[in-house]
Order: structure tokens, then sequence, then C-alpha cells
């Protein structure tokens, strides 16, 4: 059977991969082709708008990219009935860069496979580790995921096996495995793509962890903001209660389990575990303090499991292929694969997925594709998100695993990964984390709702020219106040956006501070825009643009700006063909 | 306490039914009553409190603790600004700030003609098109100024052509 591939995940239904897709159907339908089956994928990762593949029997897989609906009627003419590819919009070099830097296990099946479709994910050995695991004594599943070294991949990177044995012989019947699909990160959708490409992988680790466990209750707590996310786990969950892989007596063995999902409601700290059992109880999100902690008491006091999405579709590839094959990827201490969603000033962004032990430069470059404009150079990474830290270029070649990372001061986190170059302040980036964390704080402790509050509001100063050097020390001191003292993982780890920058990219704080002025352009108040006469060509384009009308030309002139009527929107800067707006 | 008489609660009291009178039923019935109303209206989460015998003012913890919770209608388009860290670093928040002095509204907010609120999010799944503005469900990508008027125009005469 040939196949039509359209990636359709929220990333490509952004982009119109419905409208592609359906135009695929239509003339399929119109020319009569037979032989050709169209499959909507979850996404594959990189984003190009519409990413289209074709694999035909004879002559294999072909990649488009940037498709539209227009050009679907040239594919199907020249590429399926022809057997001519069309040319122009084929996937270039830097896409095949993108996938062949990468290691995918746990993304095997994202943009391959149609999620809705269970028969899809059981030709590629969907469900064969939940048979093989049923077949052993849980106690045996256990020893298997210890030994193959899976660590949690939601930040904190706790040995996956150790906390099922916590739950495993902690007394009483009645357990749960909670699935942490909160994804609160706000750079990070490893998860969403995971769950809207392969929700089955998902379900599959819950189940295999359930049976490990001893739990007969599962509750995948997912973003609410994750519409397609929830949509495609539902129907996977009926489709895999049809076929008995989920509910009562499953395959026949004797053991049950069954799933429900349950929509966050929009707060940051319900990723963190007891917050997020306490929102499941039906209250206000808060944490409390640990211990006990959810594997002894958990959920309505009972011993619960909270796995990571990533972590728990770590599981079949584990029982799988074995933990010899998963402990041979990676290195000592951090083993197996970790997806990145990188984003920022790098030429292909969207998910990569690599082996531990990577270096952030082999990431950056390899995958990556390197530097969005080719000239500029990289001025740092920032990794973890609220909870990570900007680590400078002098650091690149820090290996990926969660020694290292921590070492630079940085974590782990969940995924998230954004690239910086020269326009971006780190000042502003620190600011940027530290609103997030004090919207989100929920307010409980003093540390984090005082501390926080007090470190922004001395950031705003520094952004807005009020900055005094005293400062700098004053931020440190709160940042290690607010790590040791707060109650949890929030507050714990949300200074280290500030204390990272202030310790790699001090001098961009000083230049802040003694200068009043954002070497970057970005922090407004610090900014003037004018027209430099020697670069303008008198084109115009900035007051056609201006949207204020703060700029003053008239034919055959400079152009100059009123800083009066100035909104400092960019928008002329953008507009310039010859960078003379600085 | 004022119970408002316009408000038909009937398909409130259906969604306490269906998800069961438990605690830990709050938060879906009050998802499922905003999915009704579009926001939670007062005399609905007094409703859910007798219902569920709990507190009005737990049912209010609960709703101002969670972003996704409106206590307020909203204008007729919502326009989400993302405020993710990809676009925070390609120029959103320029794109938010913008946006809420043209509309003349804070974050939150909603226009005095009722045709417009705007919103904040993070991430939207779709970084490599950032900045990103949503407005209902339509997707816009690598959004500047320029494309912001033309969006609002384009909203507008929509809703003096019907
Ligand atoms: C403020 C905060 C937010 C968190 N958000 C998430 C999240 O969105 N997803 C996640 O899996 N873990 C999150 N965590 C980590 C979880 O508390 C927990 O460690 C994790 O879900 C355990 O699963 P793992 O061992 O598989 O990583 C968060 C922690 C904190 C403190
Ligand atoms: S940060 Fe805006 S879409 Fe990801």
């Amino acid at each position: 059977m040939n196949k039509v591939l359209v990636c359709a995940g929220t990333s490509g239904i952004s982009a119109g991969a419905l409208e592609v897709a359906d135009a695929f159907a239509r003339e399929i339908e119109n020319r009569s082709l037979k032989g050709w089956s169209l499959v909507r994928t979850g996404d594959r990762g990189l984003f190009r708008d519409v990413l289209v593949d074709i694999v035909t029997e004879n002559s294999g897989r072909v990649s488009y990219q940037y498709i539209r609906e227009q050009d679907v009627a040239e594919i199907v003419q020249s590429h399926l009935i022809e057997g001519k590819p069309v040319e122009k919009l084929l996937a270039g070099e830097d896409y095949r860069d993108f996938f062949s830097g990468q290691k995918r296990v746990v993304l095997e099946n994202c943009g391959e496979i149609d999620p809705e479709n269970l028969g899809e994910y059981t030709a590629r050995g969907g469900y064969r580790a939940l048979e093989k695991s049923l077949r052993q004594p849980p106690e045996d599943i256990i020893e298997t995921v210890k030994s193959s070294g899976l660590k949690g991949r939601g930040g904190a990177g706790f040995p996956a096996g150790v906390k099922w044995e916590f739950a495993r012989s902690a007394g009483g019947d009645e357990k749960y495995i909670i699935c942490n699909a909160d994804e609160g990160d706000p750079g990070a959708f490893m998860d969403r793509s995971i769950l809207e490409g392969d929700p089955h992988s998902v379900l599959e680790g819950m189940t295999i962890a359930g049976y490990a466990a001893g739990a007969s209750r599962g509750y995948i707590y997912c973003r609410a903001e994750y519409p397609l996310a929830i949509e495609k786990l539902e129907k996977a969950i009926k489709d895999a209660r049809g076929e008995k892989f989920l509910g009562e007596d499953i395959l026949g063995s004797g053991f049950s389990f069954d799933i429900t999902v349950k929509e966050g409601a929009g707060a940051f700290v319900c990723g963190e575990e007891t917050a997020l059992i306490a929102s499941v109880e039906g209250g206000r999100g808060m944490p409390v303090s640990r211990p006990p902690f959810p594997a002894q008491e958990g959920l309505r006091g009972k011993p619960t499991v909270i796995n990571n999405a990533e972590t728990l579709a770590c599981v079949r590839h584990v029982i799988a292929r074995g933990p010899g094959w998963f402990s041979s990827i990676g290195v000592e201490g951090s083993r197996g694969t970790k997806v990145f969603a990188l984003a920022g000033k790098v030429r292909n962004t969207g998910l990569v997925e690599v082996p531990m032990g990577t270096t952030l430069r082999e990431l950056v470059f390899g995958p990556g594709g390197g530097m969005e404009e080719r000239n500029s150079p990289i001025k740092g990474v920032q990794i973890g998100g609220p909870s990570g830290g900007c680590l400078p270029e002098s650091l690149l070649d820090t290996p990926i695993d969660y020694s290292s990372i921590t070492a630079t001061g940085a974590i782990m986190g969940s995924g998230g990964m954004v690239v910086m170059d020269t326009r971006t302040c780190m000042v502003d980036v620190a600011r940027f984390f530290l609103e997030f964390t004090v919207a989100e704080s929920c307010g409980k402790c003093v540390p984090c709702r005082i501390g926080l509050k007090r470190m922004l509001e001395v950031l705003t100063d520094i952004t807005e020219g009020r900055g005094r050097m005293e400062h700098l020390e004053f931020l440190e001191r709160i940042s290690s106040t607010v790590k040791s003292s707060a109650l949890c993982g929030l507050g714990n780890t949300a200074p280290n956006p500030v204390a990272t920058t202030l310790k790699y990219f001090r001098q961009e704080y000083v230049t802040h501070i003694k200068e009043k002025k954002c070497p970057s352009g970005v922090c407004l108040k610090l900014i003037e825009f004018v027209v430099v006469d020697e670069k303008c060509k008198k084109c115009g384009k900035c007051y056609g643009v201006c949207p204020a009308g703060a700029v003053s030309w008239e034919k055959g002139g400079y152009a100059s700006i009123d800083r009066e009527k100035c909104i400092k929107c960019r928008a002329c800067i953008n507009a310039c063909p010859f960078s003379a707006i600085e | 306490m004022n119970k408002n008489p316009d408000i038909d609660l009937t398909p409130a009291r259906e969604a306490v039914e269906s998800r069961g009178r438990r605690r830990s039923s709050l938060i879906p019935i009050l998802q499922d009553i905003q999915k009704i109303y579009g926001y939670v209206p007062r005399p609905a989460a007094e409703m859910v409190a007798e219902e569920l015998s709990i507190f009005p003012a737990e049912v209010y913890g609960t709703l101002t603790f969670y972003a996704q919770f409106r206590l307020e209608p909203r204008g007729r388009h919502i326009i989400k600004v993302c405020q993710g860290t990809a676009c925070h670093v390609m120029g959103g928040k320029d794109i938010l700030d913008y946006l809420s002095g043209r509309l003349g509204i804070t974050t939150g907010g909603t226009t005095s003609d009722g045709l417009f609120s705007l919103e904040r999010v993070a991430c939207l799944g779709c970084c490599g098109i950032a900045p990103v503005v949503v407005v209902d469900e339509k997707f816009f990508g690598h959004v500047t100024v320029q494309k912001i008027e033309s969006i609002i125009e384009s909203y507008r005469q929509g809703a003096s052509g019907e």
C-alpha cells in the first residue's frame, strides 16, 4: 500500500494541515486512485508549516515541506500518478540534518502513524510490552525498570523503578498511577506531541506501571490548553478497552486497570506532585510538604505513583527491547534518550530526541541546524524553562545528563530549550521567567510569595534604568534564601534563571545599571529609536508602517522619528531593509 | 445573595447531575459550566456550592486559583497572545503591549463594544511560527504590528457586516 502522510498535530493544524489533508482526500477520490491511503499523523517534530511524506512501495519515502492546499493537485498529478516528485516543494538538507542527528525512541511513532488507529500502533509492536509484562511477576518488572536506569523525565530525575517499588511495598489494596501531562513550562510541548501523535504508548506505559505497582486505577492529568491531546487520549482509551488492553481482566491475565483523563485548569504549580493531587481531588492546587511522598500517601491518602508522560512512554521500550538495550543508550547516571523542545534563534525549531550525554553544542548545531542567521553568534542556551538556567557559549560542550547540567546551576528540566543570540537580553529573559513564576506562585509560603516578588521588582528596576549596583548582591542573597527555604519545587527552582544569568552574564546587568543601556536593544525604557542618516536610503518604508504617526518622511528625504509620539513597537526596525534604525 | 433571574441554570444543573455530587467533581463541573455560558455566572457557582454541600467560598477559592476560569462574560472574539518563551524571545511582549494599547484594555479585559477579549497564554506548541496570536480558533504566525492591524480590522468588518 502506498501512503500519503500529512503531519496534523497542533503545529501542523495551525499551519493548515487539515485543509491539505482534505485536498489530498478529494484528489485521490476524484481521480479514483487505487492503492493509496491517506494518513493524518501527529506532528513529526520539525516546524516547516505543513509537512507531507509520500511513501511508495517501489521508491521509498519522499518528504515535502511548506505544503499548501493549492500545491496538492500538482503533487498528486506529478508524484502519485506519474511517479515524478515535485522538486521545488521537496524538503531540503536542513530537513535531513534535523532527523539524521536524532535518535528517535519515544518519538518513533510520531508523524508515522495515525494516532487514532490502534491497529497501526500494534502493527509497529504496540502492546507487546504489556503482554510480555503480564506474563511475569510484578517484582520482575520493577527489577527490569530499575536495572534499565530509567529516570523521571518530568524534571527531578528520580529512578522510575524505585518509585514503583515504594508504591508496591506500601500497604493497602487501593493504589493509583497518575500520568503528569500538565506540561507547564511555557516553552515546552514534548508531552503534548507524544499524547497527540502516539497516545497508546503512554497508556501502555501506565498500564505496565499499574501492574508493577499493584494499582488498578490511573489518571492522566492533562493541561486544559491541549484539547487535541485530550481528544486523542479519549479515543485511544476507548479503543484500548475494546481490545482488552485496558479495563477488566486485561488480555485474560486477571489484572484489571482503567484510565480516566482529568483536565487541568491552568496552574503551573499543579505540575508539582502534591499540588496535582490536591487539584485532582477538586480543590485549589496547593502543594504540601513532603514526606510523606505520594508513593506512600498520595491521592485520597493512598499510595500513588506520579510519572511524567515521557517517562511512561519510555517504559514499553525498556520492557520490549530489554533493560540492556535501554541502558546502552546514554551515559552513566543518565540512560536512554531525552526529548527537547528546541526553539529560539536556531534554524530548525521543533522536537528533538537525542541520546543522553549529547552536548548542547551537538544538539544546537546538529539537529538544530545552527543559528537562524548564519553570522549571528550564539550567546547562550536556556534549558529547563522557569526552573532552569541560561548557559553561556563557553559551556556549550556540557553533556546533557542530569549531573553535568545540575553542576552548571541549571537543571535538566522537562525539556524546554531556547537558543539565544546577541539580540536577546539576558536580564530581560531572567525577568520574563520570574514574571511567570511570580504569577504562578500559589502564595502559600513566604519565601516564594514575597521573595520572588521582591526579586521581580528589583529586576524591573534594572530593566527600566533605576538599577543600582547593590541590587546584584541583593538578588544573589534572596536567590539563595528562596532556593533553600521555599515549600515546593516551584520556589526552590524559580531563582535559577536569575542566579545563572547573574553568574554567566553579569556584565549585561552592569551595563544596564551603570550605563543605563540595553546592549541587545530589548529593554524598551533604555532605548530610543532614531534613524541613522548615513544608513537611511530614504525609501519611506518606516513611514508606511508606523502605526503611531511618529515617523515623518517626504519623498527624497531622510526619515525621522518623533520621540514623543513613538510607542516603541519596533514596526519601523523590522520594516527597514537597511538596518538604519537603532 | 442576589440571584440573577436572567440566567437559566438548567444546563448547569445537568452538568452537576452528570458529573456526580462529589467534591472531586468540582473542577470538571465548573469546566462544563464555563463551556455552557462562556464564563462561570455567580448564581451557577452558588448553585454548585449548594449541590455539593460546600461553602461558596470554597467554590470561589477554586475558581480564582485557576487561570482557566472567568467570572465575567467575554467578548465575541477572544484574542490570545502567546507569551511562551519562544514567542517572548521573538517579540511576543511587544505584540501584547501593542494590542492592549490599541484595544484600550488590559490582559483579561473586554472591549466596551463586547467585540474582543484579550488574553495571554503560555506556549501554544507552534513556536516555529513565533510570535503567535490566536483569534478564537484561528492561528496567526510570525505576527507583526502591521499584521495585527489587518487582523483586528478584518474582525471589525466581519462584525459590522452582520
Ligand atoms: C512547579 C513544578 C511544576 C512541575 N511541572 C511538571 C510538569 O508539568 N510535568 C511533569 O511531568 N512534571 C512536573 N513537575 C515535576 C513533578 O512534580 C514530578 O517530579 C514528576 O511528574 C514525576 O515524574 P517523573 O519521575 O516521571 O519525572 C513539576 C514540579 C514542580 C515543582
Ligand atoms: S512559545 Fe509561543 S508557541 Fe511556543
